[in-house]
């Protein structure tokens, strides 16, 4: 049983990659810490769980990372997929903190390895972690053990008790009994609020009903929404999230990485209308695939479906529910329930659009479309290969961009534009200050572990002095 | 029950032998799950072994079962652990479908229930075995010959003559060698059999996979041995183990070498190759299965499939006494305790070449097979 009575130096709420490495790092500068997460053991680790790598700045190849990535690429990356919408100033300073995480996660006993296969190809961009995220929040957990953090699961934080910019105490839930913490700061670092389904409809209405949930279902928001409400001020669009296209027969909730379909570029994508509604090879996918669950989001019945041919299907990875599979384009489409006369038109017109070029499917190629709107800029070619196949596509939440404002030292900002005293934010319950819209591959665990970092390390000097 | 009725009822007995049983079709249901994901793919053989494949026959589940070494990286590092719905625990399904491998393979056919209450069969056989081996030596044997000190040549064989060690040890000993031999050819032509030329490359690769047992390395740091911390304590362990055990089937041979070909008759000294052999042999031998015991019943017991528990430690108990009776001998060999130490030591090792195909010793045949076949498929001729 943890002791209740003392006063801990730091309360770090929230048990994922970002919740860890500021534990971890206000530790190891002498704070007392005391870390909340709300799930149970097997579950814990937030959304971190289902991740599999970071990106991070290299000047030269390093163990896990080939050739260089340096910042003014990595920035003109960041700024394209926000289209702008970021703050260059944090962005910069994270992008250039994140050379330094990958060997901050592995003092922590976190291993790496150079990726091997998939078709995500980010071994120049992003360090994988051997095993995935949960094999990452395993070490981490490990290395606070060591450190005597004081670990709690099954643990909700329902409410920071906040005095003029001042946090001082919190009500919890510890394995179903009501509880308080007292403490001299505050991380909170417990993610969006995409799993609550209800704050979603807000803004989404019915549509939101249809949203798969990617990752942990304890995502509720809690302390995100009770901080919002006590004068800390929002940062972000609430309509923006990470999104990709998942399976639409996925779970609901947690259905993780392995529901996300990486066909689009290679396939010819319509809605319930059986219309085309957005460039399916714009760019690589590595820097498209977090577009395409708002993409999906919009449609009518946020719903879509996904057709291709057997030239395609060993392009990307297998899905793991089988692919809807015919001879013919009108079967296709009545297994996925869209209307066949409309679908075989669909693949008709692109056909004849389809241009010569050389098939590339690792590189934006040559393959296009000449007169179809809106095109597809790459990777085009007829569909006329039967067996055909097709996947059905839903929008797959990954984490909402609604958040706390923080400055450069992870620091909460107040409404009125002044500084918490006490209180600090990483991962993504402050994502929105970098990402006002789109997404990086790996950029929301490079995000955690610098403000983590940050965040740890600001609390501790907090405390000491 | 006329005729027909008969040939009806053998129909639907086949059928049913032919329907894939749970641990496989929940092994197909999980492989999909594993292939679109290949987190895991830094682990061991086995994961780029199942992004090479789209379908999952039951020969693939066979041949990735028998590659898998258990280290249980995957099950700790697994987003879709239990409790989450998709329940993905590849070590335990595994394990389940090598246990229905080795059934299967066995030879001759029947022979394979035997892998039902393993560890009941392993015990049994030990019990049954030394009991026969004391009993027989206390009726056959002088009591004045048998607990008073032996030495000089051939005391061991004043205890129990060399024809009749030759006869069962031999006996059981070719047995087992020819029923491994067809299970592991029983085994070649269920997982895919394989055609084309040899090749010596993948041979060596494989050859270098199980000397070293570089699939127990987790990719460089470790297993989860124990829980979701890395360690490489079952890698070492199991050298131990099966080093020792080469080195104990070392002390045999050349002790028969001696015997047979010099005319060297036992006991021999303590330095010489076949006492030494025996003692390192002995010593590693113990050290490595009571190691293995110490680490199955500390484990993590969630990557385990529990049924299987019973016949591997029997097995690993059964080499543990082995070895700790082989060096007993050497240590009373001189005294009025040898006559029942050798047989109590007899009768484990015949107890082990009896049980030795029926047994979890046939892992090393189809890890092996399973291996040599995953560097052919890296090294397409």
């Amino acid at each position: 049983m943890p002791d209740f009575a003392r006063i801990y130096d730091v309360l770090v709420v929230g048990g994922g990659n970002a919740a860890l490495c500021a534990a971890i790092t206000a530790r190891r500068a002498g704070a007392s810490v005391i870390l909340c997460e709300v799930s149970p053991p097997p579950l814990r680790g937030g959304n971190s769980r289902h991740t599999r790598n970071l990106r991070a700045l290299h000047p030269g190849p390093t163990q896990v990372l080939t050739d260089s990535y340096l910042e003014e690429e990595y920035w003109d990356d960041l700024n394209r997929v926000t289209g702008g919408k970021t703050n260059e100033e944090l962005a910069r300073m994270c992008i250039r903190a994140s050379q330094h995480a990958p060997d901050f996660l592995a003092s922590c006993g976190v291993v790496f390895q150079p990726s091997l296969s998939g078709t995500l190809s980010l071994s120049r961009t992003n360090a994988f972690f051997l095993g995935g995220g949960k094999a990452l929040v395993n070490a981490l957990y490990r290395e606070a053990a060591k450190l005597g953090i004081v670990t709690l699961t099954d643990t909700e934080v329902q409410h920071i008790q906040v005095e003029e910019g001042h946090a001082t105490e919190a009500v919890i839930s510890h394995c179903g009994f009501p509880q308080r913490i007292r403490f001299k700061a505050l991380v909170a670092a417990c993610g969006g609020f995409q799993a609550n389904r209800n704050w979603l409809r807000e803004y989404w209405g019915d549509a939101a009903d249809n949203f798969q949930i990617r990752g942990t279902p304890y995502a509720q928001g809690v302390v995100l929404k009770d901080l919002l409400a006590q004068g800390v001020q929002q940062v972000g669009d609430p309509t923006q999230f990470h999104a990709v296209a998942n399976d639409a027969r996925a779970p609901m909730e947690d259905g993780g990485l392995a529901m996300r379909l990486d066909c689009v570029p290679f396939s010819l994508v319509v809605n319930r209308n059986v219309e085309r509604f957005y460039d399916e090879g714009e760019d690589v996918w590595p820097k498209r695939y977090a577009i395409w669950g708002r993409l999906i989001a919009q449609q009518p019945g946020q719903i879509a479906l996904a057709v291709t041919d057997s030239k395609a299907v060993m392009n990307f990875l297998p899905s793991v529910y089988p692919p809807y599979k015919a001879n013919s384009i009108a079967e296709i489409a009545a297994m996925a329930g869209f209307d066949a006369a409309k679908l075989e038109k669909v693949v008709a017109d692109f056909n004849a659009a389809v241009r010569p070029g050389t098939f590339k499917p690792m590189v934006p190629d040559d393959c296009t479309t000449e007169g179809l709107v809106p095109p597809k800029s790459h990777w085009a070619r007829r569909i006329d290969t039967p067996p055909y196949y097709a996947y059905p596509l839903r929008p797959g939440i990954t984490f909402t961009f609604l958040g706390l404002k923080v400055n450069e030292k992870a620091r909460v900002l107040m409404a009125d534009g002044k500084p918490s005293a006490n209180m600090f934010a990483s991962g993504e319950i402050m994502s929105g200050n970098i990402l006002g819209q789109g997404y990086l591959a790996g950029f929301g665990m490079t995000l955690g572990t610098v403000f983590g970092r940050l965040a740890g390390e600001e609390a501790a000097r907090h405390v000491r002095n | 029950m006329s005729a027909t009725e008969m040939s009806k009822l053998d129909l639907l007995l086949q059928e049913a032998t032919e329907i894939e049983s749970d641990a496989y079709q929940d092994a197909r249901r999980q492989m999909a799950v594993c292939n679109a994901c290949r987190y895991c793919e830094g682990y061991c053989a086995v994961f780029p072994a199942m992004a090479a494949r789209r379908e999952f026959e039951k020969a693939d589940l066979t041949h990735l079962a028998n590659l898998c070494h258990n280290c249980k990286g995957c099950y700790h590092a697994c987003q879709y652990a239990p409790p989450h719905a998709f329940g993905i625990n590849i070590p335990a399904t595994f394990a389940t479908i090598r246990q229905e491998s080795y059934a299967e393979f066995a030879w001759p056919s029947g022979m394979g229930r035997l892998f039902e209450r393993n560890g009941t069969l392993v015990a049994g056989a030990a019990t049954l075995f030394v009991t026969l081996a004391l009993v027989l030596t206390v009726l056959i044997r002088d009591p004045a010959v048998l607990f008073s000190a032996q030495t000089g040549t051939g005391a061991f064989f004043r205890i129990i003559p060399l024809w009749l060690i030759n006869l069962l040890a031999g006996g059981s000993f070719g047995f087992a060698v020819v029923a491994m031999a067809m299970g592991a050819i029983r085994y070649w032509r269920g997982t895919g059999g394989m055609g084309g030329s040899f090749q010596p490359q993948p041979a060596v690769d494989a050859a270098v996979d199980v000397l070293t047992l570089r699939n127990l390395g987790g990719g460089g740091h470790g297993c989860n041995d124990l829980d979701d911390s890395f360690a490489q304590h079952r890698r070492w362990l199991h050298q131990a183990m099966f080093f020792g055990f080469m080195l104990c089937f070392a002390a045999t041979s050349t002790g028969a070498i001696y015997h047979h070909v010099f005319g060297w008759r036992s006991p021999h000294d303590f330095l010489s190759l076949p006492v030494q052999f025996g003692t390192w042999g002995g010593v590693l031998l113990c050290i490595g299965t009571a190691g293995l015991l110490w680490v199955k019943t500390v484990t993590d017991p969630a990557p385990v499939a529990r049924k299987l528990m019973g016949g591997e430690y029997a097995l690993l108990g059964l080499l543990f006494l082995i070895g700790s009776t082989g060096l007993l001998l050497l240590v009373v060999r001189h005294t009025g305790a040898m006559g029942i130490m050798l047989a109590l030591h007899f009768g484990l090792v015949l107890a082990l070449f009896v049980v030795l195909p029926y047994s979890k010793m046939v892992h090393g045949i189809y890890r092996s097979i399973a291996l040599l076949r995953n560097a052919r498929e890296k090294r397409p001729a």
